[in-house]
């Protein structure tokens, strides 16, 4: 199972529709509790980051026995310190974002403790974030 | 401490009460926050007895609520959240309160009456 799913840039009104979807589906699939909110945090946390920090994009969900894959791939403009991004409490979102309760710095952190396995690339085209899940058949 | 207990120590009102069993519910941490992403900092696992005590008044209350299956969410200084917002509460199936409280009161109230932190 592959589905993809489009983020808006700044959509603050629709941000966290895809991360409920996700969650929705994935509980019909018999995802077991613990796991799901695992990945429903992860995958939450990373829609608003697109949301708030890129200039929109897409995140892909791969299922398949073994596990369950999330990619987020943005059309930039990318994050200029991946290591300060990944620091506790360094934020770099605006006033708007943090009228909506984002921008605490605690997004990138929240996303790697809530992986399997956590793999995030960026440049000024784009950044791309790997989420990956074991699942036990 | 029951919902029902705990909204009398607040002087809570019920905005938005779906499911009307949850006040008889046994309930014993709290998530005190206007920041999301603390909320979603979340290491209790006892979801199912956990309350979201916030002053952000918006959709993604209610969305972050969902991901940490919450479903109970108590808004101090008696803020409101909007028609629009409440359409997301009513969606996802979530209990919603307010309390004229700030949040420096309701959270010693609760601390005060037992519960304890679900956030680290």
């Amino acid at each position: 199972m592959r589905e993809t799913y489009q983020v808006q840039k700044e959509d603050f009104a629709n941000a966290g529709k895809v991360s409920s979807h996700i969650k929705t589906t994935l509980k019909q699939l018999g995802v077991e509790p613990a796991l799901l909110r695992r990945i429903a945090i992860a995958v939450y946390e990373a829609e608003i980051n697109m949301v708030i920090h890129s200039d929109g994009g897409a995140i892909t969900m791969e299922i398949d026995e073994g596990s369950i894959r999330f990619t987020f791939a943005d059309q930039g403009p990318g994050i200029a310190d991946i290591e300060a991004a990944m620091q506790p409490g360094y934020s770099t979102a605006n006033e708007a974002a943090r009228e909506f309760g984002f921008g605490a710095g605690m997004g990138l952190p929240n996303i790697q403790r809530n992986s399997d396995s956590f793999d995030i690339q960026s440049s000024p085209a784009g950044t791309i974030l790997n989420l990956s899940y074991e699942v036990n058949p | 401490m029951t919902l029902e207990q705990i909204l009398q120590i607040l002087n809570g009102k019920e905005v938005y009460l779906p499911n009307e069993e949850a006040l008889a519910q046994d309930f014993a941490f709290v998530s005190a926050t206007d920041l999301m992403s603390d909320a979603l900092a979340m290491v209790k696992t006892q979801e199912d007895r956990t309350i979201l005590v916030t002053g952000l008044v918006n959709a993604q209350a209610f969305r972050t609520a969902q991901m940490l299956d919450i479903t109970n969410i108590i808004f101090v200084r008696d803020k409101q959240p909007s028609e629009r917002d409440l359409a997301v509460a009513e969606e996802l199936g979530c209990n919603v309160f307010s309390s004229p409280l700030s949040m420096y009161e309701a959270c010693g109230r609760l601390y005060e009456a037992g519960l304890r932190t679900a956030t680290r």
